[in-house]
């Protein structure tokens, strides 16, 4: 540990909170106890309940604040896989905004003090970022059979240089989960832990107004990333998801 | 690392057994985030796919009606403006015709009227002309006496004056001489 | 500090690997650059692809998360 620094004001604890909680006792932590991450998952399951359904009741024809949020985010979506994945990917839709409503309620509902940032844990962006690969591996292969294979041959390229494409090509395509995963992942992780090690300088009064507006305008930052990392997680599964339906370019 | 004593003041030392270093690689947490994220992505998607997308597709589909209807109403009312145009650029058209005809027709009769009533002047200013010629002929007989006349009486006196003796015709005959000379 | 050799070359390593940072920073910043010197030139095609700048962005960005990350492990998990 990095916390090890006798008789300093000073105590770093960036990593702590990431830590997966009980929510009640202190047992251990089984497959099946209620945690910290179960706790935020419900919120933002609640969150996107709140938008997207009780938003939208009204099914109006002129919307509400609420109702027209709801209506942008599914539009931004919906032209988002139209556009990257084409007419064919529209039916991966629900699967996609599934994703981005996950992924951004999560990220935003960790930017509130003493929350937990579930994103920030690999094994959940790990989890989201296999289940596309998996998934966009598999309708690649349901779609396309064996001319799938098809994506790693690149017919724009020489003839010699085509099977050190295929290879590369190959490693590329079976890096995407790890890059697709960490990139979310870390994200959420360094904009969290920075703040943390901003806060405990905090704890010296001669530094202490430099370090809160540092916490504000990274918090401004993390505020864009937890966005933008959502957007980029979703526009990438499109990306993969047009690779698996059209391997052919 | 692992091995190293871990001095975590307060409430984290609990943990420290096991979360030693990032608790992201904290294995023994694994299952429980899985079983938590499997359990939150069902939940979204089943919200998702039944409720939410479906009611927000359908308002946007009816907002996309709505509008597209307004619209061709839209049209068919400009449609039905740029008729009511036409028929009214039509009727001045004929109004402006009709109007030309009525001072066409106008402007021929009082044309009628004032040659009528120029050839009636000319007719009125004949007569009169004639009338008045007629007069002063007679008023010129009428001088034309007189003047005999007085030349025979003022002839008669002056023959008389100069101590002769008048004969009356001798001097009605020199005077008429005279006259006609 | 009790002289573990270990525990110093993990330190060491954490800050070298902190400069694939930089290198994430150049390599964004580049993305941003040339898109934005390509979206003056010709700003009515710049709307249609600010989805490829965030893929853009996003790639250069992960190499740099990646170093990060190999920093984070060294420092509280090796």
């Amino acid at each position: 540990m990095a916390t090890e620094e006798a008789g300093s004001a000073l105590s770093f604890h960036p990593m702590e909170q990431f830590i997966v909680k009980p929510l009640f006792g202190d047992g251990p932590v089984n497959w099946y106890t209620p945690t910290n991450v179960t706790l935020w998952m419900a919120m933002a399951v609640l969150a996107i309940f709140l938008m997207l359904v009780v938003g939208t009741r009204g099914r109006a024809v002129v919307p509400s604040r609420m109702q027209s949020i709801a209506e942008l985010s599914y539009g931004f979506i919906h032209k988002m896989v139209e556009d990257v994945a084409g007419k064919d990917g529209l039916k991966y839709f629900p699967y996609i905004m599934t994703l981005f409503m996950f992924i951004v309620f999560a990220n935003s509902l960790s930017l509130l003090p003493m929350s937990f940032a579930s994103t920030s844990h690999v094994a959940v962006t790990g989890v989201l970022a296999l289940a596309v690969f998996i998934t966009v591996t598999v309708i690649g292969f349901v779609k396309n059979g064996v001319g799938f294979l098809g994506l790693f041959w690149v017919s724009a390229a020489p003839l010699p240089l085509r099977p050190i494409l295929a290879l590369i090509e190959v490693i590329s395509y079976f890096v995407r989960p790890v890059s697709h995963s960490i990139r979310l992942a870390g994200n959420m992780m360094a904009g969290h832990a920075v703040i943390e090690v901003f806060a405990a300088f905090a704890a010296i009064a001669v530094i202490s107004p430099l370090s809160v507006v540092a916490i504000a305008a990274m918090y401004g930052l993390e505020v864009m990333v937890a966005v933008i990392q959502a957007y980029v997680f979703t526009i990438l599964t499109c990306v993969y998801l047009k690779d698996a339906l059209h391997p052919h370019h | 690392m692992a091995t190293t004593t871990h001095e975590v003041a307060g409430a984290a030392a609990d943990h420290a057994a096991e979360s030693a270093g990032m608790p992201q690689l904290d294995f023994a947490s694994f299952p429980n985030q899985i079983f938590w994220l499997a359990v939150t992505l069902v939940v979204i998607y089943w919200v998702l796919s039944r409720i939410a997308l479906p009611r927000i597709g359908g308002v946007l589909a009816d907002r996309q009606g709505a509008i597209t209807s307004d619209l061709t109403a839209a049209e068919e009312f400009k449609l039905r403006a740029k008729e009511a145009e036409a028929a009214y650029e039509r009727a001045l058209v004929e109004a402006r015709a009709d109007a030309q005809k009525i001072v066409l027709q106008a402007r021929a009769e009082i044309q009628k009227d004032l040659d009528a009533a120029t050839a009636h002047a000319d007719a009125e200013i004949a007569a009169r002309v004639s009338e008045s010629e007629h007069r002063i002929g007679e008023i010129r007989a009428g001088a034309m006496e007189a003047v005999v006349a007085v030349a025979r009486e003022a002839a008669a006196d002056i023959v008389a004056a100069l101590g002769g003796k008048a004969d009356a015709k001798a001097v009605a005959k020199a005077v008429d001489a005279r006259l006609k000379g | 500090m009790e002289g573990n050799i270990v525990q110093m070359g993990a330190y060491i390593g954490a800050g070298l690997a902190c400069m694939g940072m930089g290198g994430a920073a150049v390599g964004v910043g580049n993305v941003a650059g040339n898109f934005l010197s390509g979206a003056l030139r010709n700003p009515s095609a710049a709307a249609g692809q600010t989805a490829t700048l965030f893929i853009g962005i996003a790639f250069a960005e992960a190499l740099g998360i990646f170093s990060f990350l190999v920093a984070l492990l060294l420092m509280f998990a090796v």
